[in-house]
């Protein structure tokens, strides 16, 4: 299902907008990165999209529809959250915790029944995470918590899933696994958003990438267009070396100034894009 | 259903019942089940003193006990959920301040049992309030609701000292020092009808929306993204758990302590999912009250105040369940 916001603001105070005219489209079957520096606003925009805060100005629009026409279950059915990384406090097992995504699909005095809990094997089946579910929620890895909340995801019925630093506190092996399995997802129709502060991840897993500067959108594009040294230096305000391959840029490196830092890098040619 | 899970699921059903029998045949005067069968149900003849002891004196205590019991632990459950800390129990909102106070006021001036604990229910209720309006005025977060708590909890303790200061001290300080500590001496019929009809109603609540407390537990964002209207779900929560605690410490006075450690040991036995949290809470909290109001009634020549008896009773046997059930589930070596 297509997600689009268009020129949302919002302020948590009066006078200071976290977001300033926000615009972005994620594509059914895309997954799109939302890049940043620290405090630019990336959460901020994924409570926008999320429907948990309500922007201030503009809309924001699920297969068509503004958030605000429908109510917050029928929100629920379409849009998942999957929030960072926390340790919960009680120790749920997975499919207990997988369960709770039939909360929109369950009226106030409605216990979850066998269908519910179709759902949720069907939800564990699809993230291959089924060996996990008696375990508790508290005692499984990172990385397997992350996948377990996709799975709430799409026991929810969400098409669009929202995702926040999902590659936080995780080492390369479990990032993948995890963005790996939003890949797969993404080619069965699932859109993505997803925040993060690496634009490799973005490099190595995005159909797409907006970055975010003090609220406002600044590049957008295909990730091998829209990541390069003027919108890098823009976004995090320091500069960055581009190693490119036979198809494009393949990664990032932030300027250290260390002697030999540099010696590895082909520099490519300085392709900046104006504002979109 | 596994072997230990069905042996657990009995011990609950059956626990509570036994012990409710036990406190009807056990104290000064022991009575045989048979005797205590024929003067429940008037069959064969009775003593009218056997029946006058079952009937209006171990009857009702019984009913204050187990109603109490089950009350506190479910609300102990439902709020260490709501407010995602298993050190919170049912007072944290200023239920027990405000009813302390309340009993106080009445104790100070003399007037009757039915009045004083009237007086303690209508306080616990103004407290719970007072801390509902600031939370909700301040945007219902469960910190502001916590402060609010404990603002308005220490508002009716200075009020508490207040009364205790300009009391008689011969009279009405020790009926009021006598009162803080908690029991269930002042359970007779006419003040039974509340607190069953707040228990019984307020348990229903909890029963029906148990699975939904396990989505209170989440963050405020995740539960909202979840399609979950937190703010009012959560007030409802509140309100309906203090009522039900109001409508106990009018009775029992000060019965610390097993809105707190009974949902631990619940939690620790079969989970934290509240669908079977909450039933096992309520089973626990009468089983457990219903054997220590005995205790409390039968272990020396005069009644032990309840408020004592938990804490020295209670604890050290509900430490060791408790570390007995996390070894077994292996949070603990």
């Amino acid at each position: 299902m297509r997600l689009v916001a268009e020129r949302i603001r919002y302020a948590y105070r009066p006078g200071t907008d976290a977001l300033r005219g926000v615009s972005l489209a994620v594509e059914t079957g895309d997954c799109l990165f939302i890049l940043g520096a620290n405090g630019s606003g990336k959460t901020t925009l994924l409570d926008c999209l999320s429907g948990v805060r309500t922007p201030r100005s503009g809309r924001v629009t699920v297969g068509g529809i503004a958030l605000t026409q429908l109510s917050a279950r029928e929100r629920a059915r379409r849009i998942g959250v999957v929030p960072q990384l926390h340790e919960p406090v009680f120790s749920y097992t997975v499919s207990q915790a997988v369960l709770m995504g039939r909360a929109p699909h369950l009226g106030p005095f409605a216990r979850p029944g066998r269908e519910d809990r179709a759902a949720v094997s069907r939800a564990l089946d699809m993230v291959g995470v089924t060996d996990l579910r008696h375990r508790p929620y508290t005692g499984i890895s990172g990385g397997e918590r992350q996948l377990v909340l996709i799975a709430r995801g799409l026991a929810q019925g969400a098409s669009c899933l929202l995702m926040d630093e999902p590659a936080a506190h995780l080492d390369p092996h479990h990032q993948h696994d995890v963005l790996r399995v939003v890949r797969q997802l993404a080619a069965e129709g699932f859109s993505f958003a997803v925040t993060s502060h690496h634009p490799n991840d973005a490099l190595l897993y995005a159909d797409e990438v907006v970055f975010l500067s003090d609220g406002a959108s600044i590049h957008r594009g295909v990730p091998a267009d829209a990541i390069h040294e003027g919108s890098l230096r823009e976004a995090y305000g320091m500069e960055f070396e581009i190693v490119r391959g036979e198809d494009g840029p393949r990664a990032v490196l932030p300027l250290t100034g260390r002697p030999g830092a540099r010696s590895a890098v082909r520099r490519g040619p300085d392709r900046r894009y104006g504002k979109s | 259903m596994s072997e230990p899970r069905r042996r657990t699921v009995w011990i609950l059903v059956l626990a509570p019942p036994a012990l409710f029998l036990v406190a009807l045949l056990v104290g000064r005067y022991g009575v045989r089940p048979d005797e205590a069968f024929r003067a429940l149900f008037g069959l064969g003849e009775s003593s009218d003193i056997l029946r006058s002891l079952i009937l209006r004196v171990r009857l009702p205590r019984a009913l204050a006990a187990g109603c109490i019991g089950a009350n506190l632990a479910v609300c102990g459950a439902a709020f260490q959920g709501l407010f995602r800390n298993p050190l919170v129990d049912p007072r944290i909102l200023g239920v027990s301040s405000g009813a302390a106070f309340g009993a106080a006021l009445g104790l100070l001036f003399s007037a009757s049992a039915a009045a004083v604990q009237g007086s303690a229910f209508a306080f616990a209720l103004i407290a719970v309030g007072l801390v509902t309006v600031i939370g909700w005025r301040f945007g219902s977060s469960t910190l502001v609701i916590v402060i609010g708590g404990l603002l308005v909890s220490a508002l009716f303790d200075s009020l508490l000292g207040l009364i205790k200061y300009v009391a008689d001290p011969l009279s009405n300080l020790p009926a009021i020092t006598y009162w803080l500590l908690g029991g269930l001496s002042a359970s007779r019929w006419t003040v039974l009808p509340p607190l069953i009809v707040l228990t019984g109603v307020g348990i229903i609540f909890f029963v029906l929306f148990r699975w939904r407390l396990n989505l209170l537990t989440l963050s405020d964002a995740e539960a909202t993204a979840l399609g979950v209207r937190v703010r009012p779900l959560r007030l409802a929560v509140i309100a309906v758990g203090t009522v039900m605690v109001a409508s106990s410490v009018a009775i029992g006075g000060m019965i610390g302590w097993i809105g707190l450690f009974v949902p631990h040991v619940a939690r620790a036995w079969v989970g934290p999912d509240h669908r079977v949290l909450i039933p096992a809470s309520a089973a626990i909290g009468a089983a457990t009250l219903l054997m220590l109001d005995t205790i409390s009634r039968t272990a020396l020549p005069s009644e032990i105040p309840l408020g004592i008896l938990t804490g020295l009773i209670g604890v050290p046997a509900f430490f060791l369940l408790f570390l007995r059930f996390l070894r077994a589930r292996g949070e603990v070596r």
